[in-house]
This record gives C-alpha cells, structure tokens and sequence, in this order.
C-alpha cells in the first residue's frame, strides 16, 4: 500500500501577517514535517503558536510566503480546489447558519459535498445519534448550547468520509461532557472510516489520545513524536508534594510558581501539588522551597514534557506571547469587611425564561475572603446564575444578597463595590489601556489625582503597557487587563465569567497566581470556568446541571462524593453530572 | 458529474440564502415594506405642482385699470388671489407662510399706465424657491393677458397687430402631474435600495459571524456563492416591481405605455447590476456597517440625486453631468421613464441592457475576485 | 451639590469615552467628515430645479424676419440654449424622444402671413414631460417670451411686473436646499450614531461591563446622548461651512439662534436614535430600522417639496417629524434672518419630541436590558 501518499507534507513552510501594530509577524517559521496516512496527529502549543495559521494553510485558504505543502499527494499552489474537494475541515469558530435548523446545516453541507441522498439517511442518522442532536434537528442553530454547536458544527464537517479531517481546536470553551463526547465521535469514525485526522488542541489529555504529536510554539516546530516518545523527555523530573495540614494547596503552589529557578511548572490537585523541578536543580534549595512536605515522584504526563518544552524555548527568547506571572506582592484592596459572615447569600433562587426554567432552587453562601468556582456544563445555568449575581438580569424569585443587598435595584454605591470581567474580557478595543482604564475609573466614580494615581498604580502592578490598543494585546494580557479594570475601584467581591475560556495553560497558570494573590489580600473571588482542574485553586465549588446544583463543598469534598478521589477532576465532575441525569431520567421513567 | 454537483451545490445554496432572507424580519422589513412607503409618499405626499397657492394682493389703487390688471389672478387655476388691505398685512401673511406671494398694484397705477408705464410689483418668498420660480411664471401670464386682451378690445379686428398662439403640449405627461414621472422614477429607486443597500451586508455577515471559513473548504465555486445569493434577492426586487407597476397604475392612474416585456428586461438587468453592486461592496468591505455606509453613499445616493429621478440632469454643471453618466441608474431611470411614459424604444432598451450587462460583467469579475477561497 | 458633580463627573468621563472611541475608529473618521461633505457637494451641484440650460429644438417653416425675432428673443433669456435646427416635423419626435432637448418649438409657414393679417399666429411648443416640473418651468418662460413679443407689436404698454424675492433675489434653488441641509445631513448621522451607540456595545460584550459599574441608566443616556449631539452639530458646521464658503449662500441670521435651533433639533433626533437603540437587538437591525425611518422623515420635511402639497393626513403626521420643524428653523434663521420670537414655535414640536423620546429610550434601557 505504498502507493497513498502521506496526508500531509510540508517543506520549509512559512508565512508572515502584519501584526497589529504595524510590524511584520512571523506566524509559521520555517516548518518541515510530514504525516502518513491513516494516522490521528495532534498539534499542540499555546496561543500565537501558529497552530490555526497552519491547518488554515493545509485546508488552502492561505498562501504560503514560502515552502511547499502537500496535501493528499496533491501540490496546494497548483490545485486547491481539487485538495478542498477531498478534505473537510472544521474551523475553530465553525460558522453554523445560527438562522438555519440543524437538520438544515447538515442539508446544505450534504449538498454542497454531493452525498447521495441513499447515503445520507444512513450518514444523518448515525451522526445525528453520536452528536445527541437527533431530538433537535428542527432547531435553529443559533438556539443551541456551546457544546450541542461545536458537534453539530463536527457532524456537517463529517456529512462524507473525507480523505483527511482538519480539525481546530474543536473543543475550545466547550464543557468536558460535550468534550467527551466529541472524542468519541472521532475515534468511532476513525475506527469505523479509517479516517486520517489532523486536530489541534491545547488540550494536553486529548493531544495523549493521538499517534503523533507536533509540538509549536512561536511559529516554530520544537518536537514532535508519538506521546509517550514526548513524556520521556520529562522522565524524573516529576513530583508531586502534599503541603502541611490547613495550608491550602495553592498557597504551596504559589509559592512554587515564584521559583522558576527551581520549578518549571506546578498545579494543585486533590488538596496536592503536582510539579516539574527544572532539570539538574538544586535539591536543597527545592527542600528547602517546599518546608520538607512529602514528595514523592509521579508517573510523567504528556502536559509535563510539554511544559518543560515551552520554558525551554521561551527562556531562550525574551518575549513570551503570554505574561509572565505577576508578582506576588498583591494587588492593594480595600478591606473594609465587618466580619467573617458570608457575603453572597443566595436562597432559593429561581429564573424561567418563557417556561424554560434555567435556575431552578439554588442556594448557597459565599464566606468572605472564599474564592468560589461556579462549575457545570454549557448551558448548566451558571451564566444565568452568574448574571443574576451582578445584577444583570432580575431573578424570578428567591432571595439573593450581594454585599448586603441585590445589586438588581441596589444603588449606584453598592455596584462600586464589586468588581466585573466579563467572558470575552469585553473592553473599549480601539482605545488604549490607559484610556480604558481611565474610563472604567472614572465610571466608577474617581476623580481627579485620585484616579490618576490608582490607574498609574494598576498599571504598574498588573505590568500593562498603557499606550497599547487594547484590541492588540495578545489574548492573556487583554484578560488582564480586563482584571485591572475590574479592580480598579477596589472592590470586596470580584466576579470573573470564564476567564480562561481559550486561554493557554501557560497563561492560566499566570491568571490563577493573580487570583490566588488577590484572595490573600482578602477579596473574594467568584469564578466560573469550564476547565474542572481550576476547581482545584477554589476554596468551595458548587456544581450546576439543568439548573440544578448538584454538589456544593470544597473540591475535596465533591471528589469524595462522586467516589472518584485520585485522577483529574474532569473524571469526579463527570461522575457527578452523569449520576444527577440518570437520577433524573429513572424519575421521569417512575412518574 | 460536474454539471450535475453543480446544480445540485447552487440548488442547497439558494434554498440556504433563501431561508435566511425569510427568517430575517428586519430584511423584509427594508425589502417589502419600505418600498411601500415610499411608494404611498411619493404618490400621495409628494407634489412639486403648485395648486391654489395664495396670493395676497394689495390693491392701493382702487382704479378700474388697477381692478383689471390682477382679475387675471382669479382665472388661473393655479392661483388664489386674497385682497388684503395693506401692504403691513400682505407682509404678514407671507412671513407667516400663509401667502406664497404678494401683488402690490401702486396707488398711481392709473396714471401711470396712461403714461405707458403700468408696473405692478410682485414679491415672493425666495425661501422655496421652486414655488416662487414657478408662481412668477403663473402671475406673469395672468398679468400679461389681461394686458393683451385689453389691447385687443381697444382695437378694432382689422387693425390688429396680430399676436402668438402658444399651442404648449407637454408630451407623455399631457397634465403635467409630477407624480408620473416620480412613480416609474421610484422603480429604480426602490431596485437600487433593494439591490445595493440590503444585499451589502450579504457577504459582510459572513465573514462576520465567520461562516464563510468552513463553507470555503467544500467543493463551493466563488461564482456558485455569488448566484445563490443574487437569487432571492431578485425575487423580492422583481415583486417590488410588480407593486410599483400595480401603485402605479390603480393608485395613481400612471399610464403604463410601454410594453410590461420590456419594462421587466429592463428591470432585471438594472436589479443584477445593482446587486452585484451590493455584493461587491459587502466582499470588499467585510463589515456590515461599512458596507451599509458604502452603499447608501455610492449607490442610493446617486440614484436620488444624479439619476435624473427628481433634478433634471439637462439643468446640471457639466462635470456633474459627466459623474452622473457613471452612475448605472442613470442609464436604467431614462428607459423606465420612457416605458411608463413614453412608450416602448427596442433600441433605447437594447442600448440600456447592453449598458447594464457591461456593468454586470465588469461587478462579476470583481465580486468574483472578492469572494475568492482566500482568507488573505 | 457634592453628589451632583460626582454625578456630572461620570458622565464628562462616559462622554470622553463614546467620543474618543469614535474619533479612534478609521471606519468612524471617514463617516464622520465623508459622508456629510460628498452629499452636500451631490445636492449643492445636483439638486436644483432652475432652469439655466434648456436644450431645445427648433423648426422654423416660416424664414421669416418675425419667426427670426421670436426666436432671437427666445434665445436672449439666456434659459434657452439651441441644440438644434430641424428641418421637418418628423424630427420632432426623435430629438425629444431620446432626451436631447427638452422643448422643440415649431412655426407653421404661415406664421409671418398670419401675423401680418393681425391673426392669430400658432406656435407649436412640445415639452418632454418625462420631468414635468422642468417642462413646466420651460413653459412659463416660453409663455413670458411670447407675451412680450405680443405686447411688443401691439405697441402697447404692457404692465411691467417688477419681482422682488425675499431672502433669495435670484430664486437660486441653491439656496433653497443647502441651508436645509445642516439639518437633514446631521440628522442622518446623529440618528445612526445614537442608535448604534448601544446596539454596539451590546454586540462587542461592553455593555454588561458598564451596567455593572455605579452609572445609572440616566447617566449612560445622557453620556451617550451628548456626543452624538456634538457630533450632529459639527456636522451641521460642516455643512454650514460648505454652504457659506464653498457655495456662496449669504447668512442673514444669527450663528447663536441658528446654533441654539440644531441644538434643539439634534437633541429630537438623538433622543429617536436612542429608542431605536434601546429596542434593536444587533447593529444590523439599529441600522436597518433607522433607515426605515430615515426615508420618511426626509420626504415628509418640506425639503423639497411643500408641505402644503400633502394631503392633510400626511400634513399632520409631519407635525412628530422633527426634520420639518428643523428645515423651517435652519431655512428662516439662515436666509430670513428670523429673529427668535419669529421661530419659537419651531421648538415646540422639537422639545415635545426630545421629551417623548428621551424618557422612552430610558424606560426602554431599564426594562429591555436585561
């Protein structure tokens, strides 16, 4: 059989956009590789890594400044056509007609790709069962939660067996539920259609799933090599320590992040701290760093050798697309709190939309000084939640006190004492960080030398360059600033709507050193996220499904519910929800 | 097999633009019912023809010859006179817009005019200066044949000089009704809003909401994408049409001169240019707000203002004439007027398609060019 | 008092903001000076309905020295330029036909005899009546030409009608349409500006931001309120400017009224802006339903034709349009030199509008925000 030609071949690629701010960028610098067929092949890096520049090229809607790319044998230059005949390719923001139905979206790429129509009875109703999209086919699309969009927008991708799948990030701000899901809909074509599938992801327990692995990062190809080739290089430098009983996870963890001399990388997990030591460092001092806690070595994973990869390579160039963690002096806040009584009180809350029911009966306290995660899949309810808590949206009924009151038809002086980022770090893009800031001060009623002082001051803290266009930071920094503008007016509670949806890990990891810091200063911090390992850096996380709070306690105590205590959170989160919805359908079933 | 997959892609294609166009209430909106509106306004609420526009009249001179200088005021149908007593009143009344103009016959008018040197003074009010250009006209007739008449008694038929007849006929439009020529002039109108204006988000909200990424890796042809969405664009065009030819013939009793053929060849060749031309600026621009903006300033304005619709282009500075021989509704507005009113031309028409289908050639290419499977 | 400039201070801060998000976006630059200076060059060079070259056709049967005379006094009112001499009846037709002249005149060969037996003499006047107004304009002054020449060889006194037009001597359309134009031209931006003002925000996510902040919904009204009315202000001296400086049209009133008039007038517009704003769920549809209404409003203004020629039901629906009041406003300050009492009434609808729309578009903010 040595007569298919590889999927993908790709000689000394390169490509260069004009950056935002003028100067040329080099978004792919010089990458050579090849992929055979049949295979499952992950590229992996952070953001700006040149991974969507790249499968943008391989589908032929970019022309390279330089190199050459096969695909399927066929020359991209000459015939792009012919390669978009064959291939299929599903972007990272896949464009469904949101006015169409799902039935309607699949129709017309059916058409578009000639399926007969034989073949697309039997296509439809296999997709339609995998996606569980089978009960909807007549609703538009724009009326679908995240996750249900994301497979509807795999199964039009997936209406033929193409000759190669590209697939882009297809799991970025979808739940792990629906992530799950997606993942078992391409392994199953992949065994049932011998499918070759080139995906990207910054997801490291997805890239593990995959025969090969590209790692990039800054345009340029690090390594590459089936997962477990990849994880040697880690070999040793694993550990995973458990701090001394009452100090939280993430103040070990914090104070690890701050020796990168010593340590590349560390995560809590399961009242632990997982980490990487950086290779040949001094033992003593990583004793010392650690207050002799227990350490024991752990089995290397695939997200530690890519780490490693990545301080490598950054540590070799100065600037990193992403913002180095900040410092862990605190950013000042205002600690005019009386008592440790809780600050959030929610009773029995209720919102229906029309007789759609988004929340139904929840309740829980947040205690001053917690950092509170909101967790749950898409469309779970915690948004709806969420918007209620800030006073955004009027709940249907129930109790609900922020700070003392319900920021719904609180005076303008209780909304200053709350802090607000938005999901997509919703900012002025056209004005520059200061103006923006100096905005978001001035709303909030500073004046004068007052105002100008502080937004100097969080300018400093939070290390933002003010004369840059908000809309041309890179993703990590616009999220903090986003942060700088929701502290400006230092306030005692700060709510953040997903603030790492699409973010990279190495980001992540800097955000949730500012978290950690803030909560020690004594804010509270309420936080919804998608990613459940981030539950890990909460105090107390509450989880939602249907508009229903499943579970409610520390991360640990959730854990020891679902009976899943070891492995990722992903797992125990799960267990949880799956649990709650067959509790649910055998309800249904009794009544 | 080509030929086939083709139809079949250009088929889902139209169904697709079609859907989307019907579930978008605000599109309809601007597509059916405004055309309506405007319809009704430039029917009913617009008129440039004066009708029993008041005229103060201040009589100083209580003379016979003065009485006999303005009766002619009286028998135009264009004009009511008011006698007012003076002069501050008459003043009064036209600052106040309740008179269009005055007539002043002076207190020694009489002997004046036995002097040979009769003046009657006329003041308008130059803020509406069409009114007031067409009211002097009116009164200067009025005047001027009461003068001639007079004339004409005081001496005997064999000694008369002799004078001009004016046998005036104003073609097409015998009663001078400026709606007729407004209501075939909205056709074009309502084709280019319809054409440019909606169809200038197309492409535009595409890349917006980012659909067009995924639908460029298929076997999708840039000309197919550009054919579906020209498609139910110019079902609604050609059902404005329908209502304007049924406005204009039952609402506004328009005679509809030419022949129905050719005025929907026309039409349709007109309605592709003009979507095309939408298309073109929504490829270029890639944002709906810019291509809302550019298409109201380089199509719907010109249409209104350098199209020979309203302002008479044969009155216009010759490089404004020149810019507005640019403009493709231009070429569209002679023929449609001439059909409605006139009566079928086969070369004015054939000579307006050939323009058109230049322009829709040159556009496709373009538009072509805009939706090429490219992200760069 | 404290709490009021803290209050007031929020808003400086919010309308500092709107402006310099606008002045910072190219896209926003362009339609702010763009627009504005292309349409009024379009209606100042475009728009007029004075007839000052009217393309017309002769067929002169008679050679005669009085078909000569009529003709040359026909050519001597500088309105009538000869673009040709036919030489038989059938090419009437095809010169008016295809639009190459307006009028075609044509003197039977018994024009002179007839004349000369004190008859009376048919000239045949044919006007293209594809464009009525100029056709009836042309025929005005035909009629005037021939009224002299009558009254010529009577050789009797006519009566002299003396003209005087106020405000505007030489009944130039021009001057007609460009006053109107600082107020209709702003009104298309500001109202576009207003009803995007939100819709914007709320389509790039910074709404919530700013709702979570202490402004209140009055607060964010007025902030947003303010620049477009600025906006439509500048835009108005923009056009101002062109009008005076550019097109020559000589201003007899006074800047302060005239200022305090588009004050008036834009706020009515801004507060129809800011409804549309409140109640449009995206930037298409702000756009899509200020556009609905833009058309009517301009028709129905009196911009170019007069109120008085609409029917009565329409007569009265202009009483909500702010535009008609604002063109009366404008028109009479600039060319009128009306004085402030001569123009109050113009504001009463104007204010009725702002105080109808404005609380409106806040109730709306509160109840539809959500």
């Amino acid at each position: 059989m040595n007569d298919t030609p590889p999927s993908v071949v790709i000689k000394a690629l390169s490509k260069t956009f004009d950056g935002p701010d003028g100067k040329p960028f080099q978004a792919i610098d010089g990458i050579s590789l090849s992929i055979p067929p049949g295979t499952l092949a992950a590229v992996v890096g952070p953001d700006g890594a040149g991974k969507t520049t790249l499968m943008r090229m391989m589908a032929g809607l970019l022309r390279p400044d330089g190199g050459r790319l096969h695909v399927l044998g066929i020359d991209l230059a000459e015939d792009a056509q012919e390669v978009q005949n064959r291939i299929s390719y599903m972007p990272q923001r896949f464009g469904l007609y949101e006015d169409l139905s799902v039935q309607e979206n699949l129709d017309l790429y059916a058409d578009l790709h000639g399926v007969p129509a034989d073949v697309r009875v039997e296509r439809f109703s296999r997709l339609l069962a995998m996606t569980d999209l089978a009960h909807f086919t007549d609703r538009p699309a724009g009326k679908l939660s995240g996750g249900m969009k994301q497979k509807l927008g795999l199964a039009c991708t997936l209406v033929r067996v193409p000759d190669l799948l590209l697939l882009d990030e297809p799991s970025v701000g979808v739940d792990p539920l629906s992530r799950r899901d997606l993942w078992e809909i391409i392994e199953q074509l992949i065994e049932s259609d011998g499918l070759s599938v080139i995906v990207s992801t910054a997801y490291m327990d997805e890239a593990e799933r995959c025969d090969h692995v590209f790692v990039m990062n800054r345009g340029m190809l690090l390594a590459d090599g089936t997962p477990d080739e990849l994880k040697a290089g880690a070999r040793g430098l694993t550990h995973v320590v458990s701090p001394d009983d009452g100090v939280p996870a993430r103040d070990l963890q914090a104070r690890m992040i701050d020796a990168p001399e010593l340590v590349v990388d560390a995560v809590p997990s399961g009242g632990q701290v997982r980490f990487i030591c950086q290779p040949g460092c001094n033992e003593a001092a990583l004793k010392a760093l650690l207050h002799d806690c227990d350490c024991q070595p752990r089995e290397e994973e695939l997200e530690d050798a890519f780490m490693l990869l990545l301080h490598q390579h950054d540590d070799g160039h100065g600037d990193a697309s992403s913002p180095p963690p900040l410092a862990s002096q605190a950013p000042a806040v205002a600690t005019n709190g009386n008592g440790d009584g809780p600050v959030i009180v929610v009773r029995d809350l209720v919102r229906r939309f029309g007789d759609f029911t988004a929340v139904a009966n929840t309740s829980f306290e947040v205690k001053r000084g917690e950092i509170f995660g909101l967790l749950g899949p898409n469309g779970a309810g915690k948004t709806t939640t969420f918007r209620m808590l800030c006073g955004l949206l009027p709940a249907t009924s129930g109790e609900l006190l922020v700070a003392g009151v319900n920021l719904r038809n609180a005076r303008a002086a209780a909304r200053a004492r709350i802090g607000y980022v938005a999901q997509k770090f919703s900012l002025y893009s056209n004005l520059s960080v200061y103006e923006n800031l100096d905005f978001f001060g001035g709303a909030y009623g500073l004046r004068g030398k007052e105002r100008r002082d502080r937004v100097n001051e969080i300018i400093r803290q939070f290390d933002l360059d003010p004369d840059v266009h908000s809309g041309n930071l890179p993703l990590g920094y616009k999220q903090r600033l986003a942060m700088a503008a929701g502290l400006l007016h230092q306030p005692e509670i700060l709510f953040l709507d997903e603030p790492t949806s699409g973010i990279d890990p190495l980001a992540r990891r800097a955000f949730w050193r500012t978290i950690t810091a803030l909560s020690q200063s004594g804010v509270t911090v309420v936080v919804t996220t998608h990613f459940m390992e981030e539950a890990e850096y909460c105090d107390r996380i509450a989880i939602q499904d249907a508009g229903r709070l499943l579970a409610l306690g520390t991360p640990r105590g959730v854990r020891e519910r679902s009976g899943i205590v070891s492995g990722h959170m992903n797992e125990a989160f799960i267990a949880i929800v799956e649990k709650a919805r067959a509790a649910e359908a055998e309800g249904q079933e009794a009544a | 097999m080509s030929n086939a997959a083709f139809k079949t892609r250009l088929i889902a294609l139209v169904r697709k633009e079609t859907r989307q166009m019907l579930r978008d209430r605000s599109n309809l909106l601007v597509g059916l019912i405004l055309p309506v509106v405007l319809i009704l306004l430039f029917g009913y609420g617009l008129s440039f023809d004066v009708k029993n526009a008041p005229i103060a009249v201040v009589m100083e001179s209580n003379s016979a010859a003065a009485r006999e200088a303005v009766s002619g005021l009286a028998g135009s149908r264009y004009l009511v006179p008011v006698e007012v007593t003076s002069m501050a009143e008459a003043d009064a009344l036209l600052r106040a817009g309740k008179a269009d103009a005055i007539v002043r016959v002076p207190i020694d008018f009489a002997e004046q005019q036995a002097r040979g040197n009769a003046q009657v003074q006329l003041i308008l009010n130059g803020i509406d200066s069409t009114t007031a250009t067409s009211l002097e006209a009116y009164i200067n007739g009025a005047i001027g044949t009461v003068a001639l008449r007079r004339m004409d008694r005081g001496k005997s038929g064999a000694g008369s000089t002799g004078s001009i007849v004016l046998a005036q006929r104003i073609w097409f439009n015998e009663a001078g009704i400026s709606t007729w020529y407004l209501v075939p002039g909205l056709v074009a109108l309502i084709m280019t809003l319809v054409g440019a204006f909606l169809t200038s988000m197309l492409i535009a909200r595409e890349w917006e909401r980012g659909t067009l990424e995924a639908l460029f890796v298929t076997p999708v042809r840039p000309l197919e994408l550009v054919l579906a969405k020209i498609a139910p664009y110019l079902l609604i065009g050609l059902l404005d049409l329908a209502m304007c030819i049924l406005a204009a013939r039952i609402l506004f009793q328009v005679p509809i001169r030419g022949s129905l053929l050719a005025i929907l060849i026309t039409s349709i060749a007109y309605l592709v240019v003009s979507l095309l031309m939408g298309l073109f600026i929504s490829g270029v621009t890639r944002n709906q707000f810019a291509a809302s903006q550019m298409a109201l300033l380089t199509s719907f304005m010109p249409a209104m203002m350098l199209s020979g619709f309203v302002f008479d282009l044969r009155n216009v500075p010759f490089a404004v004439k020149v810019a507005s021989q640019i403009v493709p509704a231009t070429h569209f507005m002679g023929v449609i007027k001439t059909l409605f009113l006139a009566g079928t031309d086969w070369a004015m028409v054939a000579k307006g398609c050939v323009i058109m289908l230049g322009y829709a050639l040159l556009l496709l290419a373009l538009t072509w060019r805009t939706v090429r499977k490219r992200l760069d | 008092m404290d709490r009021l400039i803290a209050s007031l201070a929020q808003i400086f801060v919010l309308c500092r903001k709107e402006i310099l998000a606008l002045v910072k976006d190219p896209a926003n630059r362009v339609i702010l000076v763009g627009p504005a200076l292309i349409q009024s060059l379009l209606f100042g060079y475009a728009a007029t309905f004075d007839l000052k070259n009217v393309p017309y056709a002769v067929l002169d049967q008679s050679h005669s020295a009085a078909s000569a005379e009529f003709l040359t006094r026909l050519d001597g009112t500088g309105i009538f330029k000869r673009q040709a001499t036919l030489t038989n009846s059938l090419q009437i037709a095809e010169v008016i036909d295809d639009g190459r002249v307006l009028m075609a005149v044509s003197i039977p060969s018994d024009f002179a005899t007839r004349l000369a037996k004190g008859g009376q003499a048919p000239v045949q006047v044919i006007l293209d009546g594809r464009n009525s107004t100029t056709a009836g304009a042309a025929a005005g002054y035909v009629n005037a030409v021939a009224t002299a020449f009558n009254a010529k060889r009577a050789g009797a006194p006519p009566i002299t009608v003396v003209r005087r037009a106020w405000f505007n001597p030489n009944l130039d359309s021009r001057w007609q349409i460009l006053p109107a134009m600082i107020a209709t031209l702003s009104m298309l931006q500001t109202l576009l500006l207003a009803a995007l003002s939100v819709a914007r925000e709320r389509e790039q996510g910074t709404f919530d931001q700013l709702l979570v902040t202490p402004l209140t919904p009055l607060q964010i009204l007025t902030g947003k309120a303010i620049p477009a009315v600025l906006v439509g202000v500048m835009q108005s001296t923009l056009v101002l400017l062109i009008a005076r400086l550019w097109f020559e049209v000589p201003m007899n009133g006074s800047l302060w009224l005239l200022y305090l008039g588009l004050f008036g007038f834009t706020g009515a517009s801004v507060g129809i802006g800011m409804s549309i704003s409140a109640l449009a769920l995206n930037m298409q549809q702000a756009m899509l339903y200020t556009f609905m209404l833009l058309m009517p409003l301009t028709l129905l203004s009196g911009l170019v034709t007069p109120i008085r020629n609409m029917p009565e039901v329409l007569q009265i629906l202009t009483y909500a349009n702010p535009l008609r009041f604002g063109v009366d406003l404008v028109r009479r300050v600039y060319l009128e030199g009306a004085g402030l009492f001569d123009i109050a009434f113009d504001f009463v609808p104007m204010l009725v509008v702002a105080s109808v729309t404005m609380p409106l578009a806040a109730w709306l903010f509160r109840n539809r925000l959500a």
